[in-house]
């Protein structure tokens, strides 16, 4: 079967600096897969790379046998494809349906958005409960929910999450991690980037290891956790 | 007290009409950080189009309607033809293009149209005057008080409720995370200036409402008080642009009808100074935008 995303000798620089050199991986349909690495590794470079947010200084990616590369963002979200970015980046000054809203921007099927709330607040009835509060009055997990919530309005086939459980409390990272395993069960692919290995190896199938913006090590979850590689790419070998 | 009752329904209506100047401004900064100069030469644009009406003999009610609709025009054609190319440029770039704008619209003006100052007809109407609640109050007046009104109701109601309304205000506060959404950055920048030309235009027919003329460098004063104004407000920020204008407008007027007469050569700078006393008080303006205050924290 085709993979659902693939990306061949990507390349991303700021300047003169290469943040990501050439990687190459892809993802199944129904997978969750975990970018894993240092920071400074790449990680988030690739999933701006991938919506378009960093310019692609070589390379392809292919979603859903298209080539996205170097896709204007705005056209990914219709398209199945949305970021939930590191830091939440929800809108502070609208309210928390307005966001959930414009997570929907790109739908224009009626019956699909009514669908898309009914889920969101069902995965998150807190969001429901405060729905007319500024999204901005929000507690850090909260705000994450609603970002996830907000990116999956759009009926995703493949969600990336940039860093979902940064600066939040143990108990809400739990929340957030249950929420990746509730989400795989109901059929969205989910590429992740995450600073707590430990808990995505938990939830993941797949995973790949970054360093200094190449890939060391591909496999299953049971493989890394095991390899060598795994401690390098934390503790900064080369 | 009836001559500052008086005065304080003329602050109304001149603040009134810079409140539309500056949110103009101020919904075009929010999205893409560019004051846009040219705005003033919409003004002109949509007085020209009056002009050409009132000689052409075009009723006033019709008239309107296409001046408005001219400067709405001229927004979206403007974004187009000088801004769009110019986006991913610095703020330096794009401000520099909207000082070039007007400046060639300016020439435009004075060569196809007239150098001098245009006689533009009014329907009698608008300079009667009415009593209101034992005051005396032209209708232009009272006219510039009620479309402010109209319009900021309108404005207020279209972000609040539409659609792309909140997905303008979104763009603001993130322009990258609203393209994630699917939002497109054409559509909302061209959006803002549409919406920037509306007032623009409705500004215009009150500006010339008062005056009763339009020269190629009509634009000029009012925008500049208007971007004053939305400084004041807190650059960026629709509400501060709202309450820039108006408190502007009550400073310039209150300051005409009660400094004596000795001190009114001094009235232009005492009304800067009160900005800038302002400004010292509060460095980001009286309501400043949301994003300033995230970026602080």
């Amino acid at each position: 079967m085709a993979p659902l995303l693939s990306a061949q000798g990507l390349q991303v620089r700021y300047g003169a600096v290469e943040a990501v050199r050439g990687v190459s991986f892809e993802i199944q349909q129904g997978e969750i897969v975990a970018l894993l690495g240092a920071n400074g590794a790449g990680k988030s470079s690739i999933l701006k790379a991938i919506v378009g947010l960093v310019p692609t200084a070589s390379g392809q990616v292919m979603f859903d046998g298209r080539d996205i590369t170097g896709a204007a963002p705005e056209g990914l979200a219709p398209a199945g494809l949305t970021l939930s970015p590191e830091g939440r980046r929800v809108f502070g000054t609208l309210s928390v349906s307005d966001n959930l809203r414009m997570g929907a921007f790109g739908l224009t099927d009626k019956d699909e958005i009514a669908e898309a709330w009914e889920r969101v607040y069902d995965l998150f009835p807190i969001l429901k409960e405060r729905k007319d509060q500024y999204a901005g009055t929000l507690s850090g997990g909260q705000q994450q929910m609603l970002a996830v919530g907000r990116a999956l309005m759009s009926n995703p086939r493949l969600l990336l999450l940039d860093e979902p459980s940064l600066g939040l409390a143990p108990l809400v990272m739990d929340q957030i991690f249950e929420l990746i395993a509730k989400l795989r069960d109901q059929g969205v692919t989910l590429l992740v980037v995450e600073q707590n290995v430990a808990k995505t190896l938990q939830v993941a199938d797949r995973g790949y290891i970054l360093v200094s913006g190449k890939i060391v090590e591909a496999g299953n979850t049971s493989e890394l956790t095991q390899s060598s590689s795994m401690q390098d790419a934390y503790l900064g070998a080369n | 007290m009836e001559l500052f009752l008086q005065q304080t329904a003329n602050a109304l209506a001149l603040g009134g009409t810079y409140a539309l100047l500056a949110l103009g401004l101020a919904v075009v900064f929010s999205i893409m950080g560019l004051i846009n100069f040219a705005h003033g030469e919409l003004m002109t644009i949509a007085g020209y189009v009056l002009m050409y009406c009132g000689i052409a003999s075009v009723p006033f009610v019709i008239a309107v309607p296409l001046a408005i609709t001219a400067s709405v025009l001229a927004a979206v054609a403007m974004e187009r033809i000088a801004f769009r190319p110019v986006r991913s440029g610095s703020g330096a770039t794009m401000l520099v293009t909207s000082f070039a704008v007007a400046m060639i619209l300016q020439v435009l003006f004075q060569n196809l149209i007239s150098a001098r100052s245009q006689p533009v007809l009014l329907p009698a109407l608008l300079s009667d005057s009415v009593r209101v609640f034992g005051l005396v109050i032209g209708v232009n007046k009272l006219a510039a008080i009620a479309s402010t009104i109209v319009m900021l109701v309108f404005l207020d109601w279209f972000m609040k409720h539409q659609k792309t309304g909140v997905a303008m205000r979104a763009a603001a506060e993130d322009f990258a995370v609203a393209r994630l959404m699917g939002i497109r950055a054409n559509t909302v920048i061209a959006g803002a200036f549409a919406l920037s030309g509306l007032l623009a235009g409705v500004a215009a027919v009150l500006w010339v409402s008062q005056r009763a003329s339009v020269d190629p460098l009509m634009g000029f004063m009012p925008v500049l008080k208007a971007f004053i104004a939305a400084i004041l407000g807190g650059l960026g920020s629709l509400r501060g642009a709202v309450a820039g204008g108006f408190l502007l407008g009550f400073i310039e007027i209150y300051l005409a009808a009660f400094l004596p007469p000795e001190m009114q050569e001094f009235r232009d700078p005492i009304g800067l100074g009160i900005v800038v006393l302002v400004l010292l008080i509060r460095p980001n303006g009286l309501i400043p935008s949301a994003t300033l205050k995230a970026e602080k924290v």
